[in-house]
């Protein structure tokens, strides 16, 4: 037993759970983004699998990861897009229609996956991104086991937590965005454009949610399969409930489900691995119980999942 | 409603239509303010007059009619548009994001910038300029959650200013305030007037018309129906104007005679979820035929108290006696069986389901009582009589198949009026009981209130209407932070006084006569 | 949570009807568009995707047998949406109610086949349930959506009926599944041959009672008032968050038996991720049934043929049959989209107008 725990806590588990957040955390920062500005993003999952999907098609096709990793970001921004067509445009229920965005894009991946490649499982293999070793840092005790070598997105996504940070908190459009999702009518009022920073938010968000799909398609592994987001978005949601609407919350939090996500691996890989499927329960169940902790302490932005201008007669919100 | 030549319009409205769906908001409405001026927009709940500054502002377009700034004519699409034009807006339902800063809420849409970074401190500074110059001083870093409403009505205002408003709408400014934050109200808008802004000032209040304004326009249906100079008019005459018909500005209230108490609070306390007092030890008591009026600036517990009495909060301490007894079970069921009925002060919120038809929500609360329900069935026939003569005996236009929302305000708030007192209640928990509802609806309301006194009911009246409450009320309690800071018979107080309490002073017995003139008594409540 | 609620009126009633099926056929011209962009030939599509769903007796009762689940699954969400609760848990509730069904069955051998079945498809109810309740609970305590707890806990169904099966009701043979059911607890066939059950049977009562309990029952209004306004519910004496867990364990129950159907009347047995994704069809039935417990079958019929056409689009078109998934997805956001029958109606340009409330306050 004590061999167990000395693999499940191991170094390599926080690098794994480090690699394994990055699709979460993107997500998660494309959650706080799109709901800091008043709109529910469910469609977090069939963002993740848009990018997952366009990423290894892409990479298919030319060779080029990198080309890939555009690909995804085109790909999520329309994504990002359609939500707010139907979320933002046509005053659709937000939850109802992310949850319709998934199952459209669930349904689309694997039926693409199967026009082009005739397969319903998995892709082929294609080309994944290259890891990059950062110098100084690989010989580094412990940190550089850590953060020595990774894929460019999770090095990406580390950079990417504060800078959304900043742009929310220190920077004008941060605080209309912010505006936007606390009270639409003031920003109105003061000239601030509800439905065009709306938009600007859920094109941003999408691109940001499709490259965790990118990570997760051609950091992790080099091809695409069938539902290979497994329920990330929502994770990536709790993600971002539990870090307070806070990107460097939103990035804790991911690291957290992912330290499970990582710990089941590991655990599959011991000489007597427990079983299989209750091991991968873990994450699920993790997020349920924080999820479950978390809501009470936390407020959301004030008029997060409104339409603007609200409904007729409209009771409570 | 032609210039005379000597008056150079800064403003004017011409021929403004507007209607939405059925509902005609404007209907060929003239507005014509002179540069300098207080003007007052006066009309009745419901006549138009936030429509029409509304689309002053860019939120609505007019389906017809044009607007001319300074004699120009102009197009004005979107509230960026209005500002462009030097109009601000003080809207009656504040503008301002609860957890952001004054700072930031002031600077939105137009930050000062620094390497790519809001600038702050410029942000500070330039609040704190604007706030010296019409001597409205706030704390730029101060929480909006954090402030007073008279305070966050200063930030609305300096807001404007800061976008280099010349032309101010204040809508129902004064709804909100204390008799002493409405003076001081008055004294800005003279500053602003001495500094050559021109201010419109939406209201339904007469005595404030009166007081303040150079000139007034009447709106009602819809419709123009006069601008007269405030100095030739007297308040019987703009009311007959904004009524169409005269009116009773006074409701007679016979002497109370009052018998057992049948509610009874005892050091009652409520805290909120971050387990702060929001009520303090609260006791009160109300008798069999009388009123007890609540005062107190929204925000300092009524809301909290309101939902203590109705079994919606937890008490954190205290006793609640309805009747004589405690109820038996928590929540709003056991108090109704001891004969509570509860008017709240939100109905979309919580008096109505407003998706719901009518007929269910005539007995929203009774659904499993009989003769609406046996054995858990509801039972339709007396359902639809019940709703019918509900109806009827509150003049209420609606079919009882129709959704709730289908209804106008006064006749959702008429509904929920109706159902409350349906069953002669001996406890009436009656909040902002007319609020937002026209002249003939709240005639209505406090006739059938004071009727239920005369039967014998104990009724507790919470409203942000001092006028109303002064009308009504036999005896007035003032709660201020979660406290009742004085008791007594209505005639102890005067309107000044009470607005004192309601700031959290003593008044000095002795400056009982003040200067401010308290014309009329329940005029337009 | 939807566009408003039911309407009372005959007026409402026909234009969400009409709502609905514009939805549909959007839907499916988009599925067109993409078939064509992907260089299929639309005619050749949809003709067989028609064949398969209605072109003789087999198909067509083909589409019916697919529709079975969908009626249990499209009634729990409906169930849940008038609650003001978004059930996409449904697709974890049938399996956890699938192997509690099957369990039972097998644990009592010798009963009579009324009295097994019955507690068979209480054994699978009871379990659905507990797989509502708890999503329900925690919202109804401490705001956890369910949206996102159902789908983690459709996950763990899965996972979890997975690893019993395969740890401790595993039947010899290389498929993770458990023995066969005795024939005293198979559903009796509705018509012979078929493998049309009383399954049906049992689901239009569902949908007769749900519909009759919540229009004319206490117990109906106050999961209604919940649903339109907890506030308001509140105000009015309904144990709100009772009443959630309750609507979220009676959805479960309720999409529970497609589950235990299935395993009684078709499958036999417990066969580990035997959903094709029935709980998901369930929530596009749902939403194109405008919540309304009658809406639910025609609704359920039209995905029932959706995917046994699909079927047959595969075999004889050669076109994935997951087109499907796609449509489903097309058909939630359509339906949910308030503002597109706005643009059909009228010529409104710019945002929905505001109507001004009474007064100004």
């Amino acid at each position: 037993m004590t061999d167990a725990w000395e693999v499940i806590f191991h170094i390599n588990t926080l690098t794994a759970a480090l690699r394994l957040a990055t699709p979460i955390a993107l997500a998660a920062l494309a959650g706080t983004l799109s709901e800091r500005a008043g709109v529910i993003n469910l469609g977090l999952e069939g963002k993740l699998l848009a990018g997952a999907w366009a990423a290894v098609y892409a990479t298919y096709l030319t060779g080029a990861p990198w080309v890939g990793v555009l690909a995804a970001v085109a790909a999520g921004m329309l994504v990002g897009a359609l939500l707010g067509l139907f979320a933002v445009g046509l005053r659709a229920n937000h939850v109802v229609a992310g949850v319709g965005l998934n199952i459209l894009l669930l349904g689309l991946t694997t039926w693409l996956m199967q026009v082009v490649w005739d397969s319903r499982g998995t892709s082929p293999t294609v080309a994944a991104l290259p890891r990059w070793t950062i110098p100084g840092l690989r010989d580094v005790p412990l940190l550089g086991d850590l953060l020595g070598s990774h894929s460019p997105l999770v090095y990406f996504t580390l950079l990417a937590a504060p800078l959304l940070w900043v742009v929310l908190f220190k920077t004008p459009v941060g605080l209309r965005v912010r505006m936007i999702g606390e009270h639409p009518e003031a920003a109105d009022t003061l000239g601030i454009p509800v439905h065009r920073l709306q938009y600007l938010s859920l094109l941003a968000a999408g691109g940001l949610a499709a490259l965790g799909g990118a990570q997760l398609a051609l950091g992790d592994l080099a091809w695409f399969s069938q539902n290979m987001s497994a329920g990330r978005g929502y994770m990536a949601l709790a993600a971002n409930v539990f870090g307070q609407w806070n990107p460097l919350g939103s990035l804790l939090a991911s690291l957290l489900f992912a330290l499970t996500d990582a710990m089941q691996m590991r655990i599959q890989t011991l000489p007597n691995p427990w079983p299989t499927e209750l091991v991968q329960m873990l994450p699920y169940l993790l997020t349920i119980a924080v999820l479950s902790g978390a809501v009470r302490r936390s407020r959301p932005p004030a008029a997060l999942g409104r339409h603007y201008p609200p409904e007729p007669g409209a009771g409570a919100p | 409603m032609t210039a005379t030549g000597t008056e150079p319009w800064i403003l004017e409205m011409i021929d403004i239509h507007k209607r939405f769906g059925p509902v005609v908001a404007n209907d060929g409405v003239h507005l014509a303010v002179a540069r300098g001026e207080i003007h007052c927009l006066l009309g009745e709940n419901g006549a138009g007059k936030s429509t029409l500054m509304k689309i002053l502002y860019g939120l609505y377009s007019p389906d017809r009619g044009e607007i001319r700034i300074r004699g120009q004519r102009v197009a004005i699409r979107s509230p960026r548009d209005a500002m462009a034009a030097g109009i601000g807006m003080v809207h009656q339902h504040f503008m301002l994001v609860d957890r952001m800063t004054v700072a930031e809420n002031l600077v939105a849409g137009m930050e000062p910038v620094r390497r790519g970074l809001l600038d702050l401190d410029r942000a500070r500074q330039q609040v704190q300029a604007m706030a010296a110059r019409y001597g409205l001083q706030v704390d730029p870093d101060a929480r909006v959650q954090d402030l007073s409403v008279g305070q966050q009505q200063r930030v609305e205002i300096l807001k404007a200013l800061m976008r280099r408003a010349d032309i101010l709408i204040l809508d129902e400014p004064t709804a909100v305030l204390t008799p002493q934050e409405v003076d001081e109200l008055f004294q800005v808008m003279q500053q602003l007037k001495a500094d050559g802004k021109t201010v419109i000032f939406i209201t339904h209040k007469l005595r404030e018309t009166m007081a303040f304004s150079d000139r007034v326009t009447v709106l009602r249906g819809g419709r123009h129906v006069g601008t007269v100079r405030t100095a030739d008019t007297s308040p019987e005459a703009l009311a007959e104007m904004m009524v169409g018909r005269q009116v009773m500005l006074r409701v007679s209230r016979p002497p109370a005679k009052p018998g057992e108490t049948l509610l009874e609070l005892e050091r009652v306390s409520v805290v909120d979820r971050r387990g702060q007092p929001r009520l303090r030890h609260v006791t009160l008591s109300v008798r069999s035929g009388e009123v007890l009026g609540i005062a107190g600036v929204e925000g300092n517990g009524q809301l909290e108290l309101e939902e203590a009495i109705a079994g919606l909060r937890p008490l954190a301490g205290g006793r609640i006696r309805i009747g004589g007894r405690e109820p038996a079970q928590p929540g709003p069921r056991g108090r109704r069986a001891l004969g509570l009925a509860h008017i709240p002060s939100d109905r979309l919120r919580r008096g109505l389901a407003a998706p719901l038809p009518v007929a269910r929500n005539g007995i929203l609360g009774r659904h499993w009582q009989a003769p609406f329900a046996r054995r858990g069935l509801l039972r339709e026939r007396a359902i639809r009589d019940h709703v019918g003569r509900l109806l009827a005996s509150f003049q209420i236009r609606g079919r009882p198949d129709a959704p709730a929302a289908t209804l106008s305000g006064g006749n959702q708030q008429k509904l929920v009026v109706a159902r409350e007192l349906a069953d002669s209640p001996r406890v009436i928990l009656a909040c902002q009981p007319t609020r937002g509802v026209d002249v003939g609806a709240i005639a209505q309301i406090h006739r059938e209130l004071l009727q239920r006194r005369a039967a014998g009911a104990a009724i507790l009246l919470i409203s942000a209407d001092l006028d109303e409450l002064m009308a009504l009320s036999d005896r007035i309690a003032v709660l201020y932070e979660g406290e009742i800071v004085t008791e007594g018979p209505t005639e102890a107080f005067t309107k000044q006084q009470l607005g004192l309490w309601m700031a959290g002073q003593r008044p000095v017995p002795a400056a009982a006569k003040d200067s401010a003139p308290a014309k009329e008594g329940a005029a337009g409540a | 949570m939807l566009d408003g609620t039911p309407a009372g009126n005959a007026r409402g009633w026909l234009r969400e009807l009409a709502q609905s099926l514009g939805a549909i056929v959007l839907a499916l011209l988009a599925g067109a568009a993409l078939l064509a962009a992907a260089g299929y030939s639309v005619r050749d599509a949809y003709w067989s995707l028609y064949q398969g769903a209605f072109g003789n007796v087999y198909s067509i009762a083909d589409t019916l047998l697919n529709a079975i689940p969908l009626l249990f699954t499209g009634l729990a969400v409906a169930l849940a949406f008038r609650g003001g609760l978004f059930n996409i848990g449904t697709e974890g509730q049938m399996y956890a109610a699938a192997l509690a069904t099957a369990l039972t069955a097998l644990a009592l051998p010798g009963w009579p086949p009324l009295l097994l079945i019955t507690a068979s498809l209480l054994a699978g109810a009871a379990a659905g349930a507990a797989w509502g309740f708890v999503p329900g609970f925690l919202r109804a305590r401490t705001g956890a959506h369910e949206v996102i707890t159902t789908i983690m806990l459709n996950y763990v169904a899965i996972l979890l009926t997975t690893h019993l099966v395969k740890t401790r009701f595993k039947a010899p043979g290389p498929v993770d599944q458990t023995a066969l059911i005795p024939a005293a607890a198979r559903l009796p066939e509705l018509v012979p041959a078929t493998r049309l059950t009383w399954a049906i049977v049992v689901a239009v009562a569902l949908i007769a009672l749900v519909d009759w309990v919540l229009r004319k029952s206490s117990w109906g209004m106050d999961l209604e008032l919940v649903g339109q306004n907890p506030s308001a519910a509140a105000y009015a004496g309904v144990p709100v968050a009772a009443r959630t867990a309750l609507t979220m364990a009676a959805s479960g129950a309720i999409a529970g038996l497609a589950g235990s159907t299935l395993v009684l009347g078709v499958l036999h047995r417990f066969i580990t991720h035997f959903s094709p994704g029935y709980g998901f069809t369930g929530i596009a039935v749902a939403l194109a049934a405008r919540a309304r417990p009658w809406g639910v079958v025609p609704a359920a019929l039209l995905f029932g043929a959706l995917q046994a056409g699909g079927l047959s689009m595969q075999l004889f078109a050669r076109i994935p049959a997951d087109l499907i998934t796609v449509i489903q997805g097309l058909v939630i956001l359509f339906v949910a989209a308030p503002g597109l029958a706005a643009l059909f109606r009228r010529r409104a340009r710019g945002p929905v107008p505001v109507l001004p409330r009474e007064g100004t306050r």
